[in-house]
């Protein structure tokens, strides 16, 4: 469904992306993890068709389709779909019209009729008390005055709506309490099928209890630099990304492509340096570069 | 009458003088005489003026406008008929180039406790309410249109409401002027007396029948008396090659309410001066403000909070949109005097600018001379925001239409302001249609 090979990104004068390689098949969910400032939010983004982001080489193919050829609303309506980390408040456009506008022109590329109002607001109500979403929310501004709760709640609701092909998410577990986090990957476990592909962006292996990936991958310094099963967000929030400097300044074969999930249970016999501390990052202030 | 050789406009205007009402009025003859001599001091103003820099209105004066009144207007019963809010049931007082219209009109429904009557009668017949009142609270000392238009009082409205009288309905007032190849000038007059502890709604529409040059030049004054509330809607839907001028004072008595919001859509030039006197303790005054400038549209509000009593609030809240090669103006000044101590005005300006050639000017004013005051005022002039674009066009929505979305939320939000549900809805559908 997705490769994507050697790829590389800049924004303004500053490489982010340094050569990213992956490969998503349809019915996979893979989690990409990796400290702030790996490049996977940015990645995220670049899928999603950010324009603030230079795509300098490699390539991104999506169902047959250059995707990077595709502007951001042709890309949603060809099946892609990002869940943001930080969704933007837009006062004065209510829920209601945004998302119905947003519904019927997704529909109207896969050569569907539009919704009218009142199965707009059939489909609208399903998912909702699917998802534990208030109704009153549809009648308020998008985003505008949410919780951090709220926000990421709405974003799987906007993605149950749409129903993509290629779900991204990212961070969506950030700013979450542990309620919140539950009902969020609720929502998007009921949304796993054979027919859909998703890749979870995260910091913490916290998300990856309740969303269980098929692959994990892990971003540093603008690229994959180890790949794996479950496991290895184990293995990680175990050892700390600083694990991770260690091995890539120790030289050990990292590139993403080659390795198999069975191969990449690495032997542990390193000694962690400090370990996993969730609470000292992902503060804003440590928030990745030019969102 | 004083010759004032340069101005065209003015000349037309005195084919008039004949056909004024209320010649026989001894007050009438003197005010129009005083004001006509005050234009005369004054001549239209330039841009060294100061408040009226960034708009020139020159070309006013090079066109030979005949009077309105003198021209038949055939196609204005089917143009008021698409006016929206016109024949919704509420009780409405058309104006036709100028001049009252009774068939149009349905003054009849007007409720108990409202009077009204039309200015061109009562000047003419005389009346000691309205010599009390008309040309008291906008002075044409300084403002050469109120001088012009005081100087050709000709028709108008004098809407009367009586103490205590709620007025459930709002009352709506259209001007509506047809031109053709003839440019054509009118200058309707309004006065609302809101006498203790009433309350109305008026809702004043400046419209046009074709697509001729036209100037109107109009001035409302709204007494608002002590307990009182007056809400205010100005509507400017004039075609393309209008200018449009207009002055909207309200003078406010203890604990009274006054409520404006200026709307201008259209004209080639429009400029509204909003002005309130805070002249009782207590008094309340809000002024909303929308304006949407496309093509080569100059749009200038310029609007005064004058905060003369203590204890008085004013809050002000405008916001513009421009495009193309518009230039917007505003102007927003608070003068808080000696005596009004605890006076709280909020002032706020936003402006989006849609195009590189779209150009705002913007500028409070504030000038506070008692201590004990909160007066606050921000402008903003910006584009529309990226990550919102994004935002939209992620979730399938195109570009442009993610720009229309935008800046209809951004303006909508003044629109939303609004009380009254059928003025409201109209304009946003308006903006909507404009904006697309």
């Amino acid at each position: 469904m997705l490769r994507i090979r050697k790829l590389r990104a800049k924004v303004g004068e500053k490489e982010i992306l340094k050569g990213v390689d992956l490969e998503v098949k349809t019915g996979e969910v893979h989690a990409i993890m990796g400290p702030n400032g790996s490049g996977k939010s940015t990645l995220a983004q670049v899928l999603a068709g950010r324009d603030v982001y230079e795509v300098t080489a490699g390539e991104v193919v999506y169902e047959g389709k250059d995707l990077l050829e595709l502007a951001p609303e042709e890309r949603a309506r060809e099946g892609v779909f990002l869940a943001f980390q930080y969704p933007v408040e837009i006062p004065g456009v209510s829920n209601l019209y945004f998302l119905k506008a947003a519904v019927n022109n997704v529909r109207k590329a896969r050569g569907l009729d539009d919704l009218d109002a009142m199965d707009f607001m059939a489909l609208a109500k399903e998912k909702m008390a699917a998802l534990g979403v208030n109704e009153a929310m549809m009648s308020r501004s998008v985003n505008e005055g949410f919780s951090g709760g709220e926000k990421k709640r709405n974003e799987i609701f906007q993605m149950a709506m749409l129903d993509p092909k290629l779900a991204v998410l990212d961070e969506t577990d950030s700013g979450l309490d542990i309620d919140a986090l539950k009902a969020v990957a609720s929502g998007v476990n009921a949304m796993r099928s054979p027919a859909r592909a998703m890749i979870v962006v995260t910091h913490y292996q916290r998300l990856l209890n309740y969303i269980v990936p098929d692959f994990v991958h892990v971003m540093f310094n603008g690229r994959i630099v180890r790949s794996g099963g479950k496991e290895l967000a184990l293995e990680l929030e175990q050892h700390g990304y600083s694990w991770l400097e260690e091995l890539v300044a120790g030289g050990e074969p990292v590139n993403a492509s080659s390795v198999t999930p069975a191969a990449t249970t690495t032997p542990l016999g390193r000694r962690a340096t400090a370990p996993f501390n969730p609470a000292q990052t992902g503060g804003p202030a440590d928030r990745e570069p030019a969102r | 009458m004083i010759e004032v050789k340069e101005d065209l406009f003015v000349e037309s205007l005195q084919e008039l003088e004949g056909g004024l009402p209320g010649r026989g009025q001894r007050w009438v003859r003197d005010l129009r005489r005083s004001a006509f001599e005050r234009f005369a001091d004054l001549g239209l103003p330039t841009t060294r003026h100061e408040d009226w820099k960034y708009t020139n209105v020159a070309p006013i004066g090079r066109i030979q406008f005949q009077p309105a009144c003198q021209v038949e207007a055939e196609d204005a019963p089917g143009s008021l008929r698409r006016l929206p809010l016109v024949d919704l049931g509420l009780p409405q007082l058309v104006y036709i180039n100028g001049r009252y219209s009774l068939e149009h009109s349905t003054a009849h429904s007007l409720p108990s406790g409202v009077k009204f009557r039309s200015l061109r009668d009562l000047l003419e017949t005389g009346d000691e309410t309205l010599s009390g009142h008309l040309a008291r609270y906008a002075g044409y000392g300084k403002h050469a249109f109120t001088a012009l238009n005081t100087a050709f009082l000709d028709d108008g409205v004098f809407l009367h409401v009586e103490r205590g009288a709620v007025v459930e309905q709002p009352v709506l007032i259209v001007f509506l002027t047809a031109a053709g190849e003839t440019p054509v000038a009118s200058q309707p007059r309004v006065l609302v007396l809101a006498e203790r502890e009433s309350h109305v709604a008026v809702i004043e529409v400046h419209a046009s029948v074709g697509e001729g040059e036209r100037f109107t030049n109009a001035v409302t004054e709204v007494a608002v008396e002590e307990g009182a509330i007056v809400e205010h809607y100005k509507v400017q839907v004039e075609a393309p090659r209008a200018y449009h001028v207009a002055t909207v004072q309200f003078h406010q008595a203890r604990s009274s309410t006054a409520l404006s919001h200026n709307v201008c859509f259209g004209g080639a030039l429009a400029r509204n001066d909003i002005n309130s006197v805070l002249d009782g303790e207590g008094a309340e005054c809000t002024l909303n403000g929308l304006y949407l400038g496309r093509g080569s549209q100059l749009i200038d509000n310029h609007t005064e909070l004058d905060h003369a009593r203590p204890h008085c609030a004013s809050r002000e809240y405008y916001k513009g949109v421009l495009d193309g090669n518009s230039t917007g103006v505003f102007n927003g000044k608070i003068i808080v005097r000696q005596d009004a101590q605890k006076t709280d005005a909020i002032q706020s300006n936003k402006n989006l600018l849609l195009s590189a050639g779209a150009v705002i000017n913007t500028k409070p004013q504030l000038e506070i001379w008692a201590d004990d005051v909160r007066c606050t005022h921000g402008a903003t002039v910006g584009q529309l925001d990226q990550d919102s674009i994004f935002y939209l066009q992620s979730r399938g929505i195109d570009r442009a239409a993610a720009r229309e979305l935008l800046t209809y939320a951004f303006a909508a939000d003044v629109l939303g302001r609004m009380k009254v549900a059928p003025v409201r809805e109209w304009l946003e559908k308006e903006l909507f249609e404009r904006l697309s």
